[in-house]
């Protein structure tokens, strides 16, 4: 039988708690912070960034450096001088082929190229996405599968007949054909994305959204599309990365004067001719890459949080 | 399920829908006329096809075969905003962007209605459920209750004919959900519109309908009011699923004792001369006998027939005290008053009440 003056000291105040709580463990567990879990942690991590800085490093480093401080031959030595001059020169002095304007020229080509790509692309994929998750039609999971497949198919298989389809239209070599490029390649994965978020939204919404009478573009204007932000966001920076960083079809649909950054890049980078300007090309290399790096520091939360709604709710 | 069809200037009426999805046939052949203004529910277990069912007529699925009729218009092929219908879904689905009055007033300016009448219209319809201070809020900051008032609205709103319910109370807790079927209740009550309210939960059933719609694998097993449903099963699936707890099946067959047909089972006869036959008992049919546990008398005086039973298990519920007993190999349950309380064990008196129990034949199944 329990003792019941012993339960009932409980309200007695705390003078009571030394009698009743008996010594050896209380309470929470006490981690120590050199625990062998905790330097494994932290040391992968801090291996694995180590790796990707490193490079980085390197390129900051040289590219602040004259040509005489670069011979030397010290890569990890920061610059004794500090000099902005290659910077400058990548940008608006550097030559390709006839031009000696520097990236700038590649610069804005790029954004000409990205800006009309990422907005149809996304704009088309999104409402496929929206249809083929809410308007099924007959046949709507077979055209889907055709298209999940078309992003297993290497891009370079494709050049040829592209090519010639674009001749055929009369659009190879412009911007606007490279646009269209960018926009059918971008779809597989994006019909995907927006697919599958909009399939993972309460299907009632859709339900009840038809009852009160709104149609294909009223949902999908009305409803849809002030819900599915954060995919949008997940979509703008894979595209606008992928388009960016695109060296293939750059090279191949567009003509010297309309090359985008990285093919300029590659141009200014790989020129056999005259002195190896190292400073130069880290420079440009570090100015290409830029606009990536950019997106993914202001939108990084946005990203994760995009991809994190749709893995639990798909 | 011919007998349905007999109401004459019929709200929504049903002839002969078939609904399959490949080849799992949900709805098949169903007949059903729902008068003006009456709440009826469709009632079954998930899968039985009752959800099914009111999406047909609502417009969002549709039939393989047959018709639906909306106030004597055929709109079998009509889109859901054309068929004089509002909607409440158990998820709510409330725009999570909008306010609740923008949720409100979406479909009336899809529908391009002049603003005053929509200001006029959502002005009526958030003092009828009471949420006027809720209207400039968005649904993220509203509870559960609240939710469903504002999803309740946006049918009320559209000035429609006829209210469907797909288990609109089904997400509340215990609290919520009976003050709101309550409030529901009131609401029919006051606007007189016909209501199809779906559910799996009995006691909202019993209390809300004008009339009940048990389904069972896309069939209609029995249209009732609920005073008919409850004491009058029209089969055994019927009377299983309606009470709680359910009602006790004795297995055994019909004989004759002294000129009269009796209930026997494990050589127990039980008299059947209050019982209310629809047919003439034969003896040496095989039957069940179904009594519900308020129907059982332990220890009256009754001055009838009794048997005697041992107290296997007592459930004190508060209000009720329920006793599981043993009774000729069977165990039943009867439910007797909260006070009176019983040893496990104690022997007692059981008189049956035979004129509110159910027969049904063992092997078709329907009420004798």
């Amino acid at each position: 039988m329990a003792d019941i003056g012993t339960l009932n000291r409980t309200a007695a105040g705390f003078d009571a708690v030394a009698d009743r709580v008996a010594s050896g463990p209380r309470g929470r567990r006490p981690r120590r912070a050199l625990s062998p879990r905790n330097i494994m942690l932290y040391g992968t991590l801090f291996v694995a960034a180590l790796y990707y800085l490193l490079p980085l490093y390197v390129m900051v480093v040289t590219s602040l450096k004259g040509m005489p401080e670069i011979r030397m031959g010290n890569i990890f030595s920061p610059p004794m001088e500090i000099t902005f001059e290659p910077w400058v020169k990548a940008w608006a002095e550097a030559c390709t082929g006839l031009n000696c304007d520097g990236l700038s020229r590649g610069f804005w080509n790029s954004v000409r190229i990205l800006v009309p790509s990422v907005v149809v692309s996304i704009a088309v994929a999104s409402v496929s996405g929206y249809s083929l998750a809410n308007w099924r039609f007959k046949g709507s999971e077979l055209f889907f599968s055709i298209l999940i497949i078309g992003a297993f198919i290497p891009y370079q298989v494709m050049i040829y007949p592209v090519v010639i389809v674009l001749r055929e239209l009369g659009v190879y070599g412009t911007l606007t054909g490279l646009v269209i490029v960018h926009t059918i390649f971008g779809m597989p994965i994006l019909t995907l994305l927006f697919r599958n978020y909009f399939a993972s939204l309460p299907v009632e919404l859709f339900k009840a959204a038809r009852i009160d009478g709104a149609g294909f573009w009223s949902i999908y204007f009305r409803i849809m599309l002030p819900m599915a932000l954060p995919i949008f966001v997940v979509a703008m920076i894979l595209q606008v990365t992928g388009i960016w960083n695109d060296f293939l079809f750059g090279v191949v649909f567009t003509r010297p004067d309309t090359y985008p950054m990285t093919v300029q890049l590659n141009n200014i980078v790989n020129s056999v001719q005259g002195v190896k300007e190292y400073n130069v090309n880290m420079a440009a290399t570090l100015l290409t890459g830029a606009v990536p790096l950019i997106v993914y520091f202001v939108s990084g939360r946005l990203f994760v949080r995009g991809i994190a709604a749709g893995a639990v709710k798909g | 399920m011919n007998s349905n069809v007999s109401i004459t200037n019929p709200s929504v009426s049903i002839r002969d829908l078939s609904l399959s999805f490949g080849a799992v046939s949900v709805l098949q052949n169903l007949d059903l006329d729902i008068r003006d203004g009456e709440f009826l529910v469709l009632l079954g277990s998930s899968g039985c096809g009752k959800s099914t069912l009111l999406n047909c007529i609502a417009g969002l699925l549709e039939p393989t075969d047959g018709q639906i009729f909306i106030k004597e218009k055929n709109v079998t092929w009509e889109e859901p905003k054309d068929r004089g219908i509002g909607m409440v879904f158990q998820s709510y689905a409330l725009y999570p962007q909008m306010t609740v009055e923008k949720n409100l007033s979406f479909g009336l300016r899809v529908a391009k209605v002049p603003k005053e009448e929509i200001d006029k219209r959502v002005a009526r319809a958030a003092e009828i459920l009471q949420i006027g201070p809720l209207l400039k809020r968005k649904p993220a900051e509203l509870s559960g209750g609240q939710r469903q008032r504002v999803a309740i609205g946006r049918a009320l709103v559209r000035d429609v004919d006829v209210f469907l319910f797909d288990e609109p109370l089904s997400n509340l807790d215990a609290k919520l959900r009976s003050e709101l079927r309550v409030e529901i209740k009131r609401l029919h009550q006051s606007l007189k519109n016909t209501m199809i309210y779906v559910t799996h939960d009995q006691i909202e059933a019993l209390t809300l309908a004008d009339r009940i719609a048990i389904m069972k694998s896309g069939v209609i097993q029995q249209l009732d009011d609920p005073i008919h449903i409850y004491n009058r099963p029209k089969n055994l699936f019927v009377a299983g699923f309606i009470g709680s707890p359910s009602m006790n099946f004795l297995r055994g067959e019909l004989a004759e004792e002294g000129g009269r047909v009796v209930f026997r089972t494990h050589g127990v006869n039980f008299s059947l001369d209050r019982y209310d036959a629809a047919e003439p008992l034969r003896a040496g049919r095989k039957v069940v006998l179904g009594v519900r546990p308020e129907h059982i008398t332990v220890d009256g005086k009754t001055g009838g027939e009794t048997h005697e039973a041992v107290v296997d298990i007592e459930e004190p519920m508060g209000a009720d005290n329920l006793l599981w007993l043993k009774h000729a190999g069977h165990t039943l349950s009867v439910r007797i008053g909260g006070a009176r309380r019983y040893a496990v064990g104690s022997k007692v008196e059981l008189s049956f009440d035979m004129s509110l129990a159910s027969l049904f034949d063992a092997e078709t199944e329907d009420r004798i």
